[in-house]
């Protein structure tokens, strides 16, 4: 198994992060999942450099303490923080909130679906749409012996 | 209906631009394409005020004039235009180039394959994930198409 980077997950519902996981695992994604319960605690992860920085941050909106749009906010003004792409993942159909995101420069926003295996479909996309794309590598994960120079989330 | 957003086409070169439109057709992508073949171009029809924002733009980084991470700077600084996700398609593997334009906040950066089976492989998955993303739609015949 190849060594890879960590997807971080920013969601409040315990049931959804789980649904998140099981995905991954029957997509066979061999990235860990690192979960945050809202924008904060996601920061606490992002900003400590003990940590590998995500390949792509997938993140709920509605959470409490710090929600989606402002974690986008602080994220997206932090230059060590901004390049890693953002995807909303959410059941809002608000069209505000889908501007406001693409706004903040995220990466993407789709809409869960409800039905499992659509789901899926939907995860399966985002791993091989950002395994296509490359990505910059900071120089903190090229120093690191086990890190594949390649430059996309799995490869 | 509702007239469907353009994709906007940023590329200098004619026939990597028919290439890349070839391919649009060939995924039945119902969108309009509208090809622009440089930064200034680009940046006249993004604020002309009777045109339609795009739903994507597809941008090359080597052009005369104003290259592809200018553009970018332009388009990230505007608030009219921010919210327009941009997919770099490009030949340049530079480390600098994704770290420049990851930093302006691009949402995805692919290489363009020579090969054109390859490249219609590339711009399938590019498609399918700004379909699920409510940018791009596609004929319905095509939905049953699978990698």
């Amino acid at each position: 198994m190849r060594d890879s980077k960590p997807i971080l997950l920013l969601e409040d519902d315990t049931v959804d992060a789980m649904t998140v996981k099981r995905a991954l695992k029957d997509l066979k994604v061999s990235n860990p999942l690192v979960r945050a319960g809202n924008g904060e605690e996601a920061l606490v992860y992002l900003r400590n450099d003990n940590n590998i920085k995500p390949c792509v941050i997938l993140l709920d909106l509605n959470m409490p303490k710090m929600n989606g749009i402002e974690f986008l906010r602080v994220a997206k003004a932090d230059e060590k923080l901004r390049s890693i792409p953002a995807i909303v993942l959410t059941t809002s159909r608000d069209d505000q909130d889908r501007f406001q995101t693409f706004q903040l420069s995220v990466a993407g926003f789709i809409i869960k679906p409800v039905d499992y295996k659509k789901f899926v479909e939907a995860m399966r996309i985002i791993d091989v749409y950002w395994t296509l794309s490359e990505m910059p590598n900071s120089e903190q994960e090229t120093t690191n012996a086990n890190f594949q120079t390649n430059s996309a989330c799995r490869r | 209906m509702r007239a469907l957003k353009p994709i906007l086409l940023v590329e200098d070169d004619f026939v990597d631009a028919s290439t890349v439109k070839q391919a649009l057709q060939d995924l039945m992508v119902r969108n309009p394409v509208v090809h622009k073949t440089d930064g200034e171009e680009a940046i006249e029809y993004l604020r002309g005020q009777n045109n339609q924002k795009p739903a994507l733009i597809l941008l090359d980084l080597n052009m005369p004039k104003i290259s592809g991470v200018e553009l970018l700077q332009v388009i990230k600084a505007d608030t009219q235009l921010q919210h327009i996700p941009v997919v770099v398609l490009t030949v340049s593997k530079y480390e600098q180039d994704k770290v420049d334009t990851f930093d302006l906040g691009v949402a995805g950066y692919v290489i363009k394959a020579v090969d054109y089976d390859a490249f219609l492989r590339a711009m399938d998955i590019v498609i399918q994930y700004w379909v699920w993303n409510g940018c791009i739609e596609k004929e319905r015949v095509s939905e049953n198409a699978r990698l």
